[in-house]
């Protein structure tokens, strides 16, 4: 048992380091998920993440996997995307999704082709794609736990204009409780936290920690403030049982937490109390009023 | 709530609001005196509820002018369609919204506030709700719930973008007895409403509007059946081909 859990993070240091990055991350990203799902933007994320590629890939090739590098790339590429999505639909009247949906495939074209022209090998490639935990440099890690940090103060004082905007946009409005803004400072999160995922996750499963949870918390919980309990939960569990996975059974970290996230998901959709299966199936009968 | 109110009227100067270049109202110059009771009506596409909006400062003019006397607090109850009502919120959350331009982001929620918004819920039949997922309503009592929040948001001008659509008799007697209670508290009330048996008993004035300013004045004159033709007339002109306008802004 103590091989088997505790072992392999007591003896690599840099496991540990992915281990407390990871549970930085589970403390602030899915939060951040719960509003996207909430706001009909489960893909959104996604979008960025794939977006922000050939950003990665050009830090990549001038500096190497270093955070600093990968990240400010990440970070013009992401909002790149994301900005001239917006701007590009309202100047000609497309439909902003389909637009972004044109950009981030452009994009993540372009960053893959960018990686293997560089004569980046095969591992490279995959490191970045789907994150490896030696990418989890004491930068990446005082990163992760920044943002996290950052995350959870904003939303500290965000929470309430934003529940206002998901749920009565005219009434925040009038009210004065600045939704537009709130929503704008809301996006900059959510691009931080998937950027501060790449190191342990890689580009292609960044958000998975953010939306698997947040996606399942509505299973258990009827209210946002309990849906966000439930999502931290299970990408704190998710992180650990990931990284364990990973270590034992030699996957990359990205889809070992993205996998066991996604495990508990399925679990929350059989038998999560809130419109589970399984519940169903137990005919209860009515009740008399 | 309190007794003495600040003056809250709200005067229009020659305004004009717009959907892209068209006018959605036109020209239109009057005033909702303080502690008036005026109901909104006109035909589909007349533009009341952009007239709503821009009085609760979420439209822009294209040109003329809105001018608050006084400084007011306005509560806007918006349609129930504008609402996302599967969004997982209790009862009790949505009534303390009302307290938002008092509490702000950050600040607790003191146990006074916690009693008005219990007795807000009471007020509007709700009680009992508290813990309720605003999902599991139907429109009537989420109708009820939104009064709720207007009664603790306590503001000196209501605007009410179809308050008594899509709901029973039993509600919309209950909610119209708020809307008399806040006249007679001496506050500011505009109404958009499609019932006008409703608003000849219920409400004194009247703006009858299609784009433009048809009548506006004591409900009895405002309605009179040469005015709602014209209202009529003029919405049924709405879609054709439109020259260029050209009255002084």
């Amino acid at each position: 048992m103590h091989d088997l859990l505790i072992a392999p993070f007591a003896e690599f240091g840099f496991l540990r380091r992915a281990l407390v990055g990871c549970m930085a991350l589970s403390v602030s990203a899915p939060v951040l998920g719960v509003f996207l799902v909430l706001r009909r933007m489960s893909l959104t994320a996604d979008v960025l993440a794939h977006g922000a590629l050939p950003g990665v890939a050009l830090g990549f090739l001038l500096a190497g996997l270093s955070a600093p590098a990968l990240w400010l790339g990440g970070l013009v590429a992401g909002l790149l995307v994301a900005v001239g999505a917006g701007a590009l639909s309202r100047a000609t009247g497309g439909r902003e999704d389909a637009t972004l949906a044109a950009l981030y495939l452009l994009a993540l074209g372009a960053g893959v082709a960018m990686i293997s022209m560089g004569g980046g090998g095969a591992t490279d490639l995959s490191h970045i794609l789907f994150g490896s935990v030696l990418g989890v440099d004491d930068a990446a890690l005082l990163l992760m736990a920044g943002v996290a940090t950052l995350t959870l103060v904003v939303l500290a004082f965000g929470w309430r204009p934003l529940v206002l905007e998901c749920f009565d946009p005219s009434f925040a409005a009038a009210a004065g409780a600045r939704g537009g803004l709130w929503h704008l400072v809301f996006q900059a999160l959510v691009v931080l936290n998937v950027l501060s995922a790449f190191q342990a996750l890689g580009t292609l499963m960044a958000v998975g920690l953010m939306m698997l949870p947040a996606i399942a918390s509505r299973h258990w919980a009827r209210e946002v403030s309990g849906m966000t309990y439930a999502a931290v939960g299970i990408a704190l569990a998710a992180s650990v049982v990931g990284l364990l996975v990973s270590y034992h059974a030699d996957v990359p970290t990205g889809p070992a937490i993205v996998l066991v996230a996604g495990a508990a998901w399925a679990v929350s959709v059989l038998a999560g109390p809130v419109d589970g299966l399984l519940p169903r199936l137990v005919r209860r009968g009515h009740l008399a009023g | 709530m309190s007794a003495t109110r600040s003056p809250a009227g709200i005067r229009l100067e020659n305004l004009t609001l717009t959907h892209g270049r068209h006018p959605a109202v036109h020209h239109v110059s009057g005033r909702f005196a303080p502690g008036s009771l005026t109901a909104v009506v006109g035909p589909n596409g007349a533009g009341k509820t952009t007239l709503l909006r821009a009085l609760a400062g979420l439209h822009k003019p294209e040109s003329g002018r809105i001018a608050h006397e006084g400084t007011a607090r306005i509560a806007l109850l918006p349609q129930l369609a504008a609402l996302d009502r599967a969004f997982p919120i209790a009862c009790r959350d949505v009534v303390m919204q009302g307290l938002w331009p008092r509490l702000g982001a950050f600040r607790g929620v003191p146990q006074a506030e916690r009693d008005r918004a219990a007795r807000a819920l009471a007020a509007v039949g709700l009680s009992g709700f508290e813990d309720r997922p605003v999902g599991s309503l139907s429109a009537g009592q989420t109708q009820r719930l939104l009064f709720a929040r207007l009664l603790v948001q306590d503001a000196d001008i209501l605007l009410l973008d179809e308050p008594f659509n899509a709901v029973d008799a039993k509600t919309s007697a209950d909610l119209l007895r708020l809307v008399r209670e806040w006249h007679g508290e001496g506050r500011t009330v505009i109404a958009v409403l499609h019932d006008l048996d409703l608003v000849a008993r219920d409400f004194p004035e009247t703006l009858l509007i299609a784009r433009d300013a048809i009548a506006w004045g004591p409900t009895g004159q405002a309605l009179s059946a040469a005015n709602r033709l014209k209202a009529r007339m003029m919405a049924e002109a709405w879609a054709d081909e439109a020259e260029h306008c050209h009255i002084a802004a």
